[in-house]
């Protein structure tokens, strides 16, 4: 593409780029001369070999001759990650999943050359009777989900900045540059009701409003993409599928606060997301839309990524600042705030990614239309993470204010093998367990502190019965006992400590003494430690003890484990399988196996000391720990 | 021999990628990420090399990689396996892979073995949670994996 020197230029483009985009209107119709297939590139489905089924896909278009009439590209995430690698065709909205490299050449025998539907790779929709379901807009999982943040995201090709433009790339940049001054931007973002969507739902138009206030020249935009929740993938997936809308979101928040300079702190950990998100950067300041005067505007916006390295702590946002410095990322206390002393001590904003994806498409559609979504305090939509025990692991976009109960039974479709629906985490490492007893609950974010949880990044682990609550409340202390800096003694110590206690309960040393322990605690982290990664470490570990308290019982009173996790606290059992051989009653250091030669022997589980000398030795597996 | 010469190429390549900052400290992070791709870990060497040629203090460039855990300061194995400890890997089960692949290997997570054949790290989700419970081999991702896989997955390595 040529330079874009004006916005005449960038309208001219938009109109001759816009029919790339012809086919994959909603409205598509009639009789189908041309096809578009978009394949999903993201990382999970590139782990399923999808960029081999692209080139399959393509191979075999050429070999059919066809590739006049058929495209195929990849895109982002489709969002239903549990049947990838996904294909979609266009303009017939049909959805195939699963496929497999192999399946290529019959997608274009049949389907492309003779019409058919290959219906092998249609999704069977498990809550049917399986029933085939051949088009998108039909299946359960999109219908109660409204795309805003994702809406590029299995839809273009993130890897052309032809495609972003055609579907209204950079046109709210350019409005903003032409007809706004940046109080009215502000004022946009603020009507909006968008709220950060990184942890703590800040409202944006209030943060970019105090930092356009402090006297400048010098203001940075950060954006936040060191994504730390271990279970929350959607801040990767806009990265990898919409890269323009971060540096268009950015450069939008650069006008709007007068910064000329841009940092995306993204985690090294994500290879594809650095790659597409550094080829956006390039291609933008190839055109003109990044660098000095964009459309001839007098506004310079310069972007640049800075690598994490794997500390969760640095996506608090003080300790962030300190790690693009090239320092440890350790936090400083606030006040001051960044929007008023960040970055090399200039004002500087920090924001999330599936914020500032958000801001073009209001720019573009008008405030009120993103706050018609959502509830009364949370508005416009939120993407959730969904994973675990559930149907459908994925990513969904859904307005605030929906239900739990849509979110997993309709959306999510339900619990894996038909098992009891226990609890929904959210909030990652610093958020809480919501109990099945909720299941009616709006989801928003006040709703989810209220429960004792919180939002954070939009991570939701669903569980089942078979996952045990002491234990799923150890395995984040144990993250964020690793991950604490260790700056101040409250997170340092006494999230070891809490830690510990949790290792006595799960393995049958805790006494009721202990749970009243860990509850004290973790309530004095919470009001003493340093910064958010400390403060909130604990939740978990309070919202587990007031949710399944009988739990916790159960493990220190009976020592039991009622889901069957923590090993310590499982018997020896012999089940039908055994033959009788009496190796296992030879090896028992405490000779407490009993049994006749070819019968069936059995364990006294009273004096039992647990040490599996047994279950080794056993020919037929028949030892089991129950 | 083809060693040296290859950490030789390697410190070319490095000293010209820190050419291209102008502000050197805070491309310290970048520069360490380029290192170790270019080395597979840094070395006491290596980081002595970028202090100098960035003009930083050597403690602080030490302060900097202990900091953050995507460094190593040791030699992985030539087949890297990599188990996600992520929460949808983990509450489908990944523990008991890893403890799996702890007692096939004879390591625990964080170690080479002695050969430097193998080593085992724990990664915090790779975004494949659909697949989950996710092992990363060199790159090669084996996906709804469980103890039972774990030997075809080190036969495969092997092979
Ligand atoms: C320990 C800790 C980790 C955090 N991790 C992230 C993160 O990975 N990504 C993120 O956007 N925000 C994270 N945050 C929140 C940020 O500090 C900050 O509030 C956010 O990036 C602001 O952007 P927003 O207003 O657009 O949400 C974290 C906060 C804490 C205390
Ligand atoms: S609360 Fe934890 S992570 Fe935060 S400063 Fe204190 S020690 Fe560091
Ligand atoms: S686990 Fe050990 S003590 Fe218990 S029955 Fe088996 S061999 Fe005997
Ligand atoms: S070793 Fe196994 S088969 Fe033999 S007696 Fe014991 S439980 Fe039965
Ligand atoms: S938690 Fe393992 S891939 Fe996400």
């Amino acid at each position: 593409m040529q330079k874009l020197s004006t916005y005449k230029d960038l309208a001219d483009a938009y109109a001759r780029l816009k029919p790339l985009m012809r086919l994959r209107e909603e409205s598509a119709q009639g009789e189908i001369t041309k096809r578009e297939l978009l394949v999903c590139g993201g990382t999970g489905c590139q782990s399923s070999r999808s960029q081999e089924l692209l080139n399959n896909l393509t191979a075999a278009i050429k070999g059919a001759g066809l590739e006049d009439t058929v495209t195929a590209h990849i895109t982002g995430c489709f969002g239903f990650c549990e049947k990838g690698p996904i294909v979609k065709v266009f303009p017939d909205d049909v959805f195939y999943v699963e496929v497999q490299p192999d399946d290529a050449k019959e997608i274009v025998e049949e389907h492309l050359k003779k019409n058919n539907l290959v219906s092998r790779l249609l999704y069977h929709d498990p809550a049917h009777a399986g029933r085939t379901l051949a088009r998108q807009h039909d299946m359960d999982f999109y219908k109660k989900q409204e795309r805003i943040a994702l809406l590029h995201c299995g839809l273009i090709n993130p890897e052309l900045i032809d495609e972003y433009i055609a579907a209204e790339g950079y046109l709210g940049l350019a409005q903003c540059l032409e007809k706004m001054t940046p109080a009215d931007v502000v004022a946009e973002i603020k009507a909006s009701g968008l709220r950060g969507r990184g942890g703590g739902g800040f409202p944006t138009g209030i943060k970019w409003e105090v930092a356009a206030a402090q006297p400048g020249p010098v203001k940075y935009v950060v954006c936040n993409a060191d994504e730390g929740d271990p279970g929350a993938f959607m801040d990767r997936s806009i990265l990898e599928g919409d890269p323009h809308g971060i540096v268009e979101g950015m450069a939008i928040a650069g006008y709007a606060i007068g910064a000329t300079h841009g940092y995306v702190y993204i985690r090294a950990e994500y290879p594809l997301a650095i790659a597409r998100l550094q080829r956006a950067v390039d291609q933008a300041k190839e055109v003109g839309l990044l660098g000095k005067n964009i459309l001839g505007s007098g506004f310079d916006f310069d972007l640049e990524l800075k690598y994490g390295a794997g500390a969760f702590v640095c996506g608090e946002e003080t300790a962030l600042l300190r790690s693009i410095e090239g320092g440890r990322g350790e936090p400083t206390s606030k006040p001051p705030f960044p929007a008023q002393k960040g970055l090399w001590g200039k004002p500087t904003i920090i924001n999330n990614v599936e914020t500032l994806v958000n801001v073009p498409k209001i720019l573009n559609r008008g405030a009120k239309w993103y706050y018609s979504f959502g509830s009364e305090k949370s508005k416009g939509t939120k993407v959730f993470a969904l994973a675990g025990k559930i149907n459908n692991v994925g990513l969904v976009e859904v307005p605030l204010g929906i239900s739990l109960h849509e979110i997993i039974y309709e959306i999510g479709g339900g619990i894996k093998d038909g098992k009891q629906f226990k609890a929904v985490q959210t909030g990652g490492p610093s958020g809480g367990c919501i109990p099945a007893s909720q299941i009616d609950a709006k989801i928003d974010y006040e709703a989810l502190t209220a429960m004792g949880s919180m939002m954070g990044s939009g991570g939701m682990i669903v569980m089942d019965e078979d996952n045990c609550m002491v234990d799923i409340a150890k395995f984040y202390l144990d993250f964020t006992m690793e991950e604490s800096c260790g700056k101040c003694t409250p997170c340092r110590v006494g999230n070891k400590r809490l830690y510990e206690m949790l290792t006595d309960i799960t393995e049958g040393r805790g006494t009721m003494e202990t749970l009243d322990k860990l509850q004290n605690l973790a309530q004095v982290i919470k009001d003493t430690a340093l910064c958010g990664l400390g403060q909130t470490a604990p939740n978990p570990v309070l919202s587990t003890l007031k949710h399944f308290h009988d739990e916790y019982v159960a493990h220190v009173k009976d020592r039991r484990c009622p889901a069957g996790v923590c090993t310590a606290l499982l018997d020896y059992f012999i089940t039908d399988a055994c033959i009788g051989c009496g190796l296992c009653k030879r090896d028992c250091p405490v000779s407490c196996i009993t049994g006749e030669k070819r019968e069936h022997h059995s364990i006294d589980t009273t004096r039992c000391i647990k040490c599996g000398a047994c279950a080794n030795k056993c020919p037929v597996k028949a030892i089991v720990r129950k | 021999m083809a060693e040296t010469q290859m950490s030789a190429d390697g410190l070319k390549s490095l000293a010209r990628y820190m050419d291209q900052f102008e502000d050197k400290e805070s491309a310290i992070i970048k520069v360490l990420y380029e290192a170790q791709h270019i080395f597979g870990y840094l070395s006491n060497d290596v980081m002595l090399f970028i202090a100098e040629k960035m003009d930083i203090p050597a403690a602080k460039i030490f302060g900097v990689v202990s900091f953050y855990s995507y460094f190593t300061t040791t030699p992985r194995g030539r087949c890297q396996i990599k188990a996600c400890m992520g929460t949808a890997c983990f509450v489908r089960g990944s523990e008991k892979v890893v403890s799996e692949f702890e007692k096939q290997l004879n390591i625990k997570r964080g170690q080479t073995s002695d050969d430097l054949k193998y080593s085992l790290d724990v990664l915090r989700c790779v975004g494949a949670c659909g697949l989950a419970p996710v092992i990363v081999v060199n790159d090669k991702v084996y996906g709804k994996a469980t103890a039972a896989d774990v030997s075809k997955i080190i036969n495969e390595i092997q092979g």
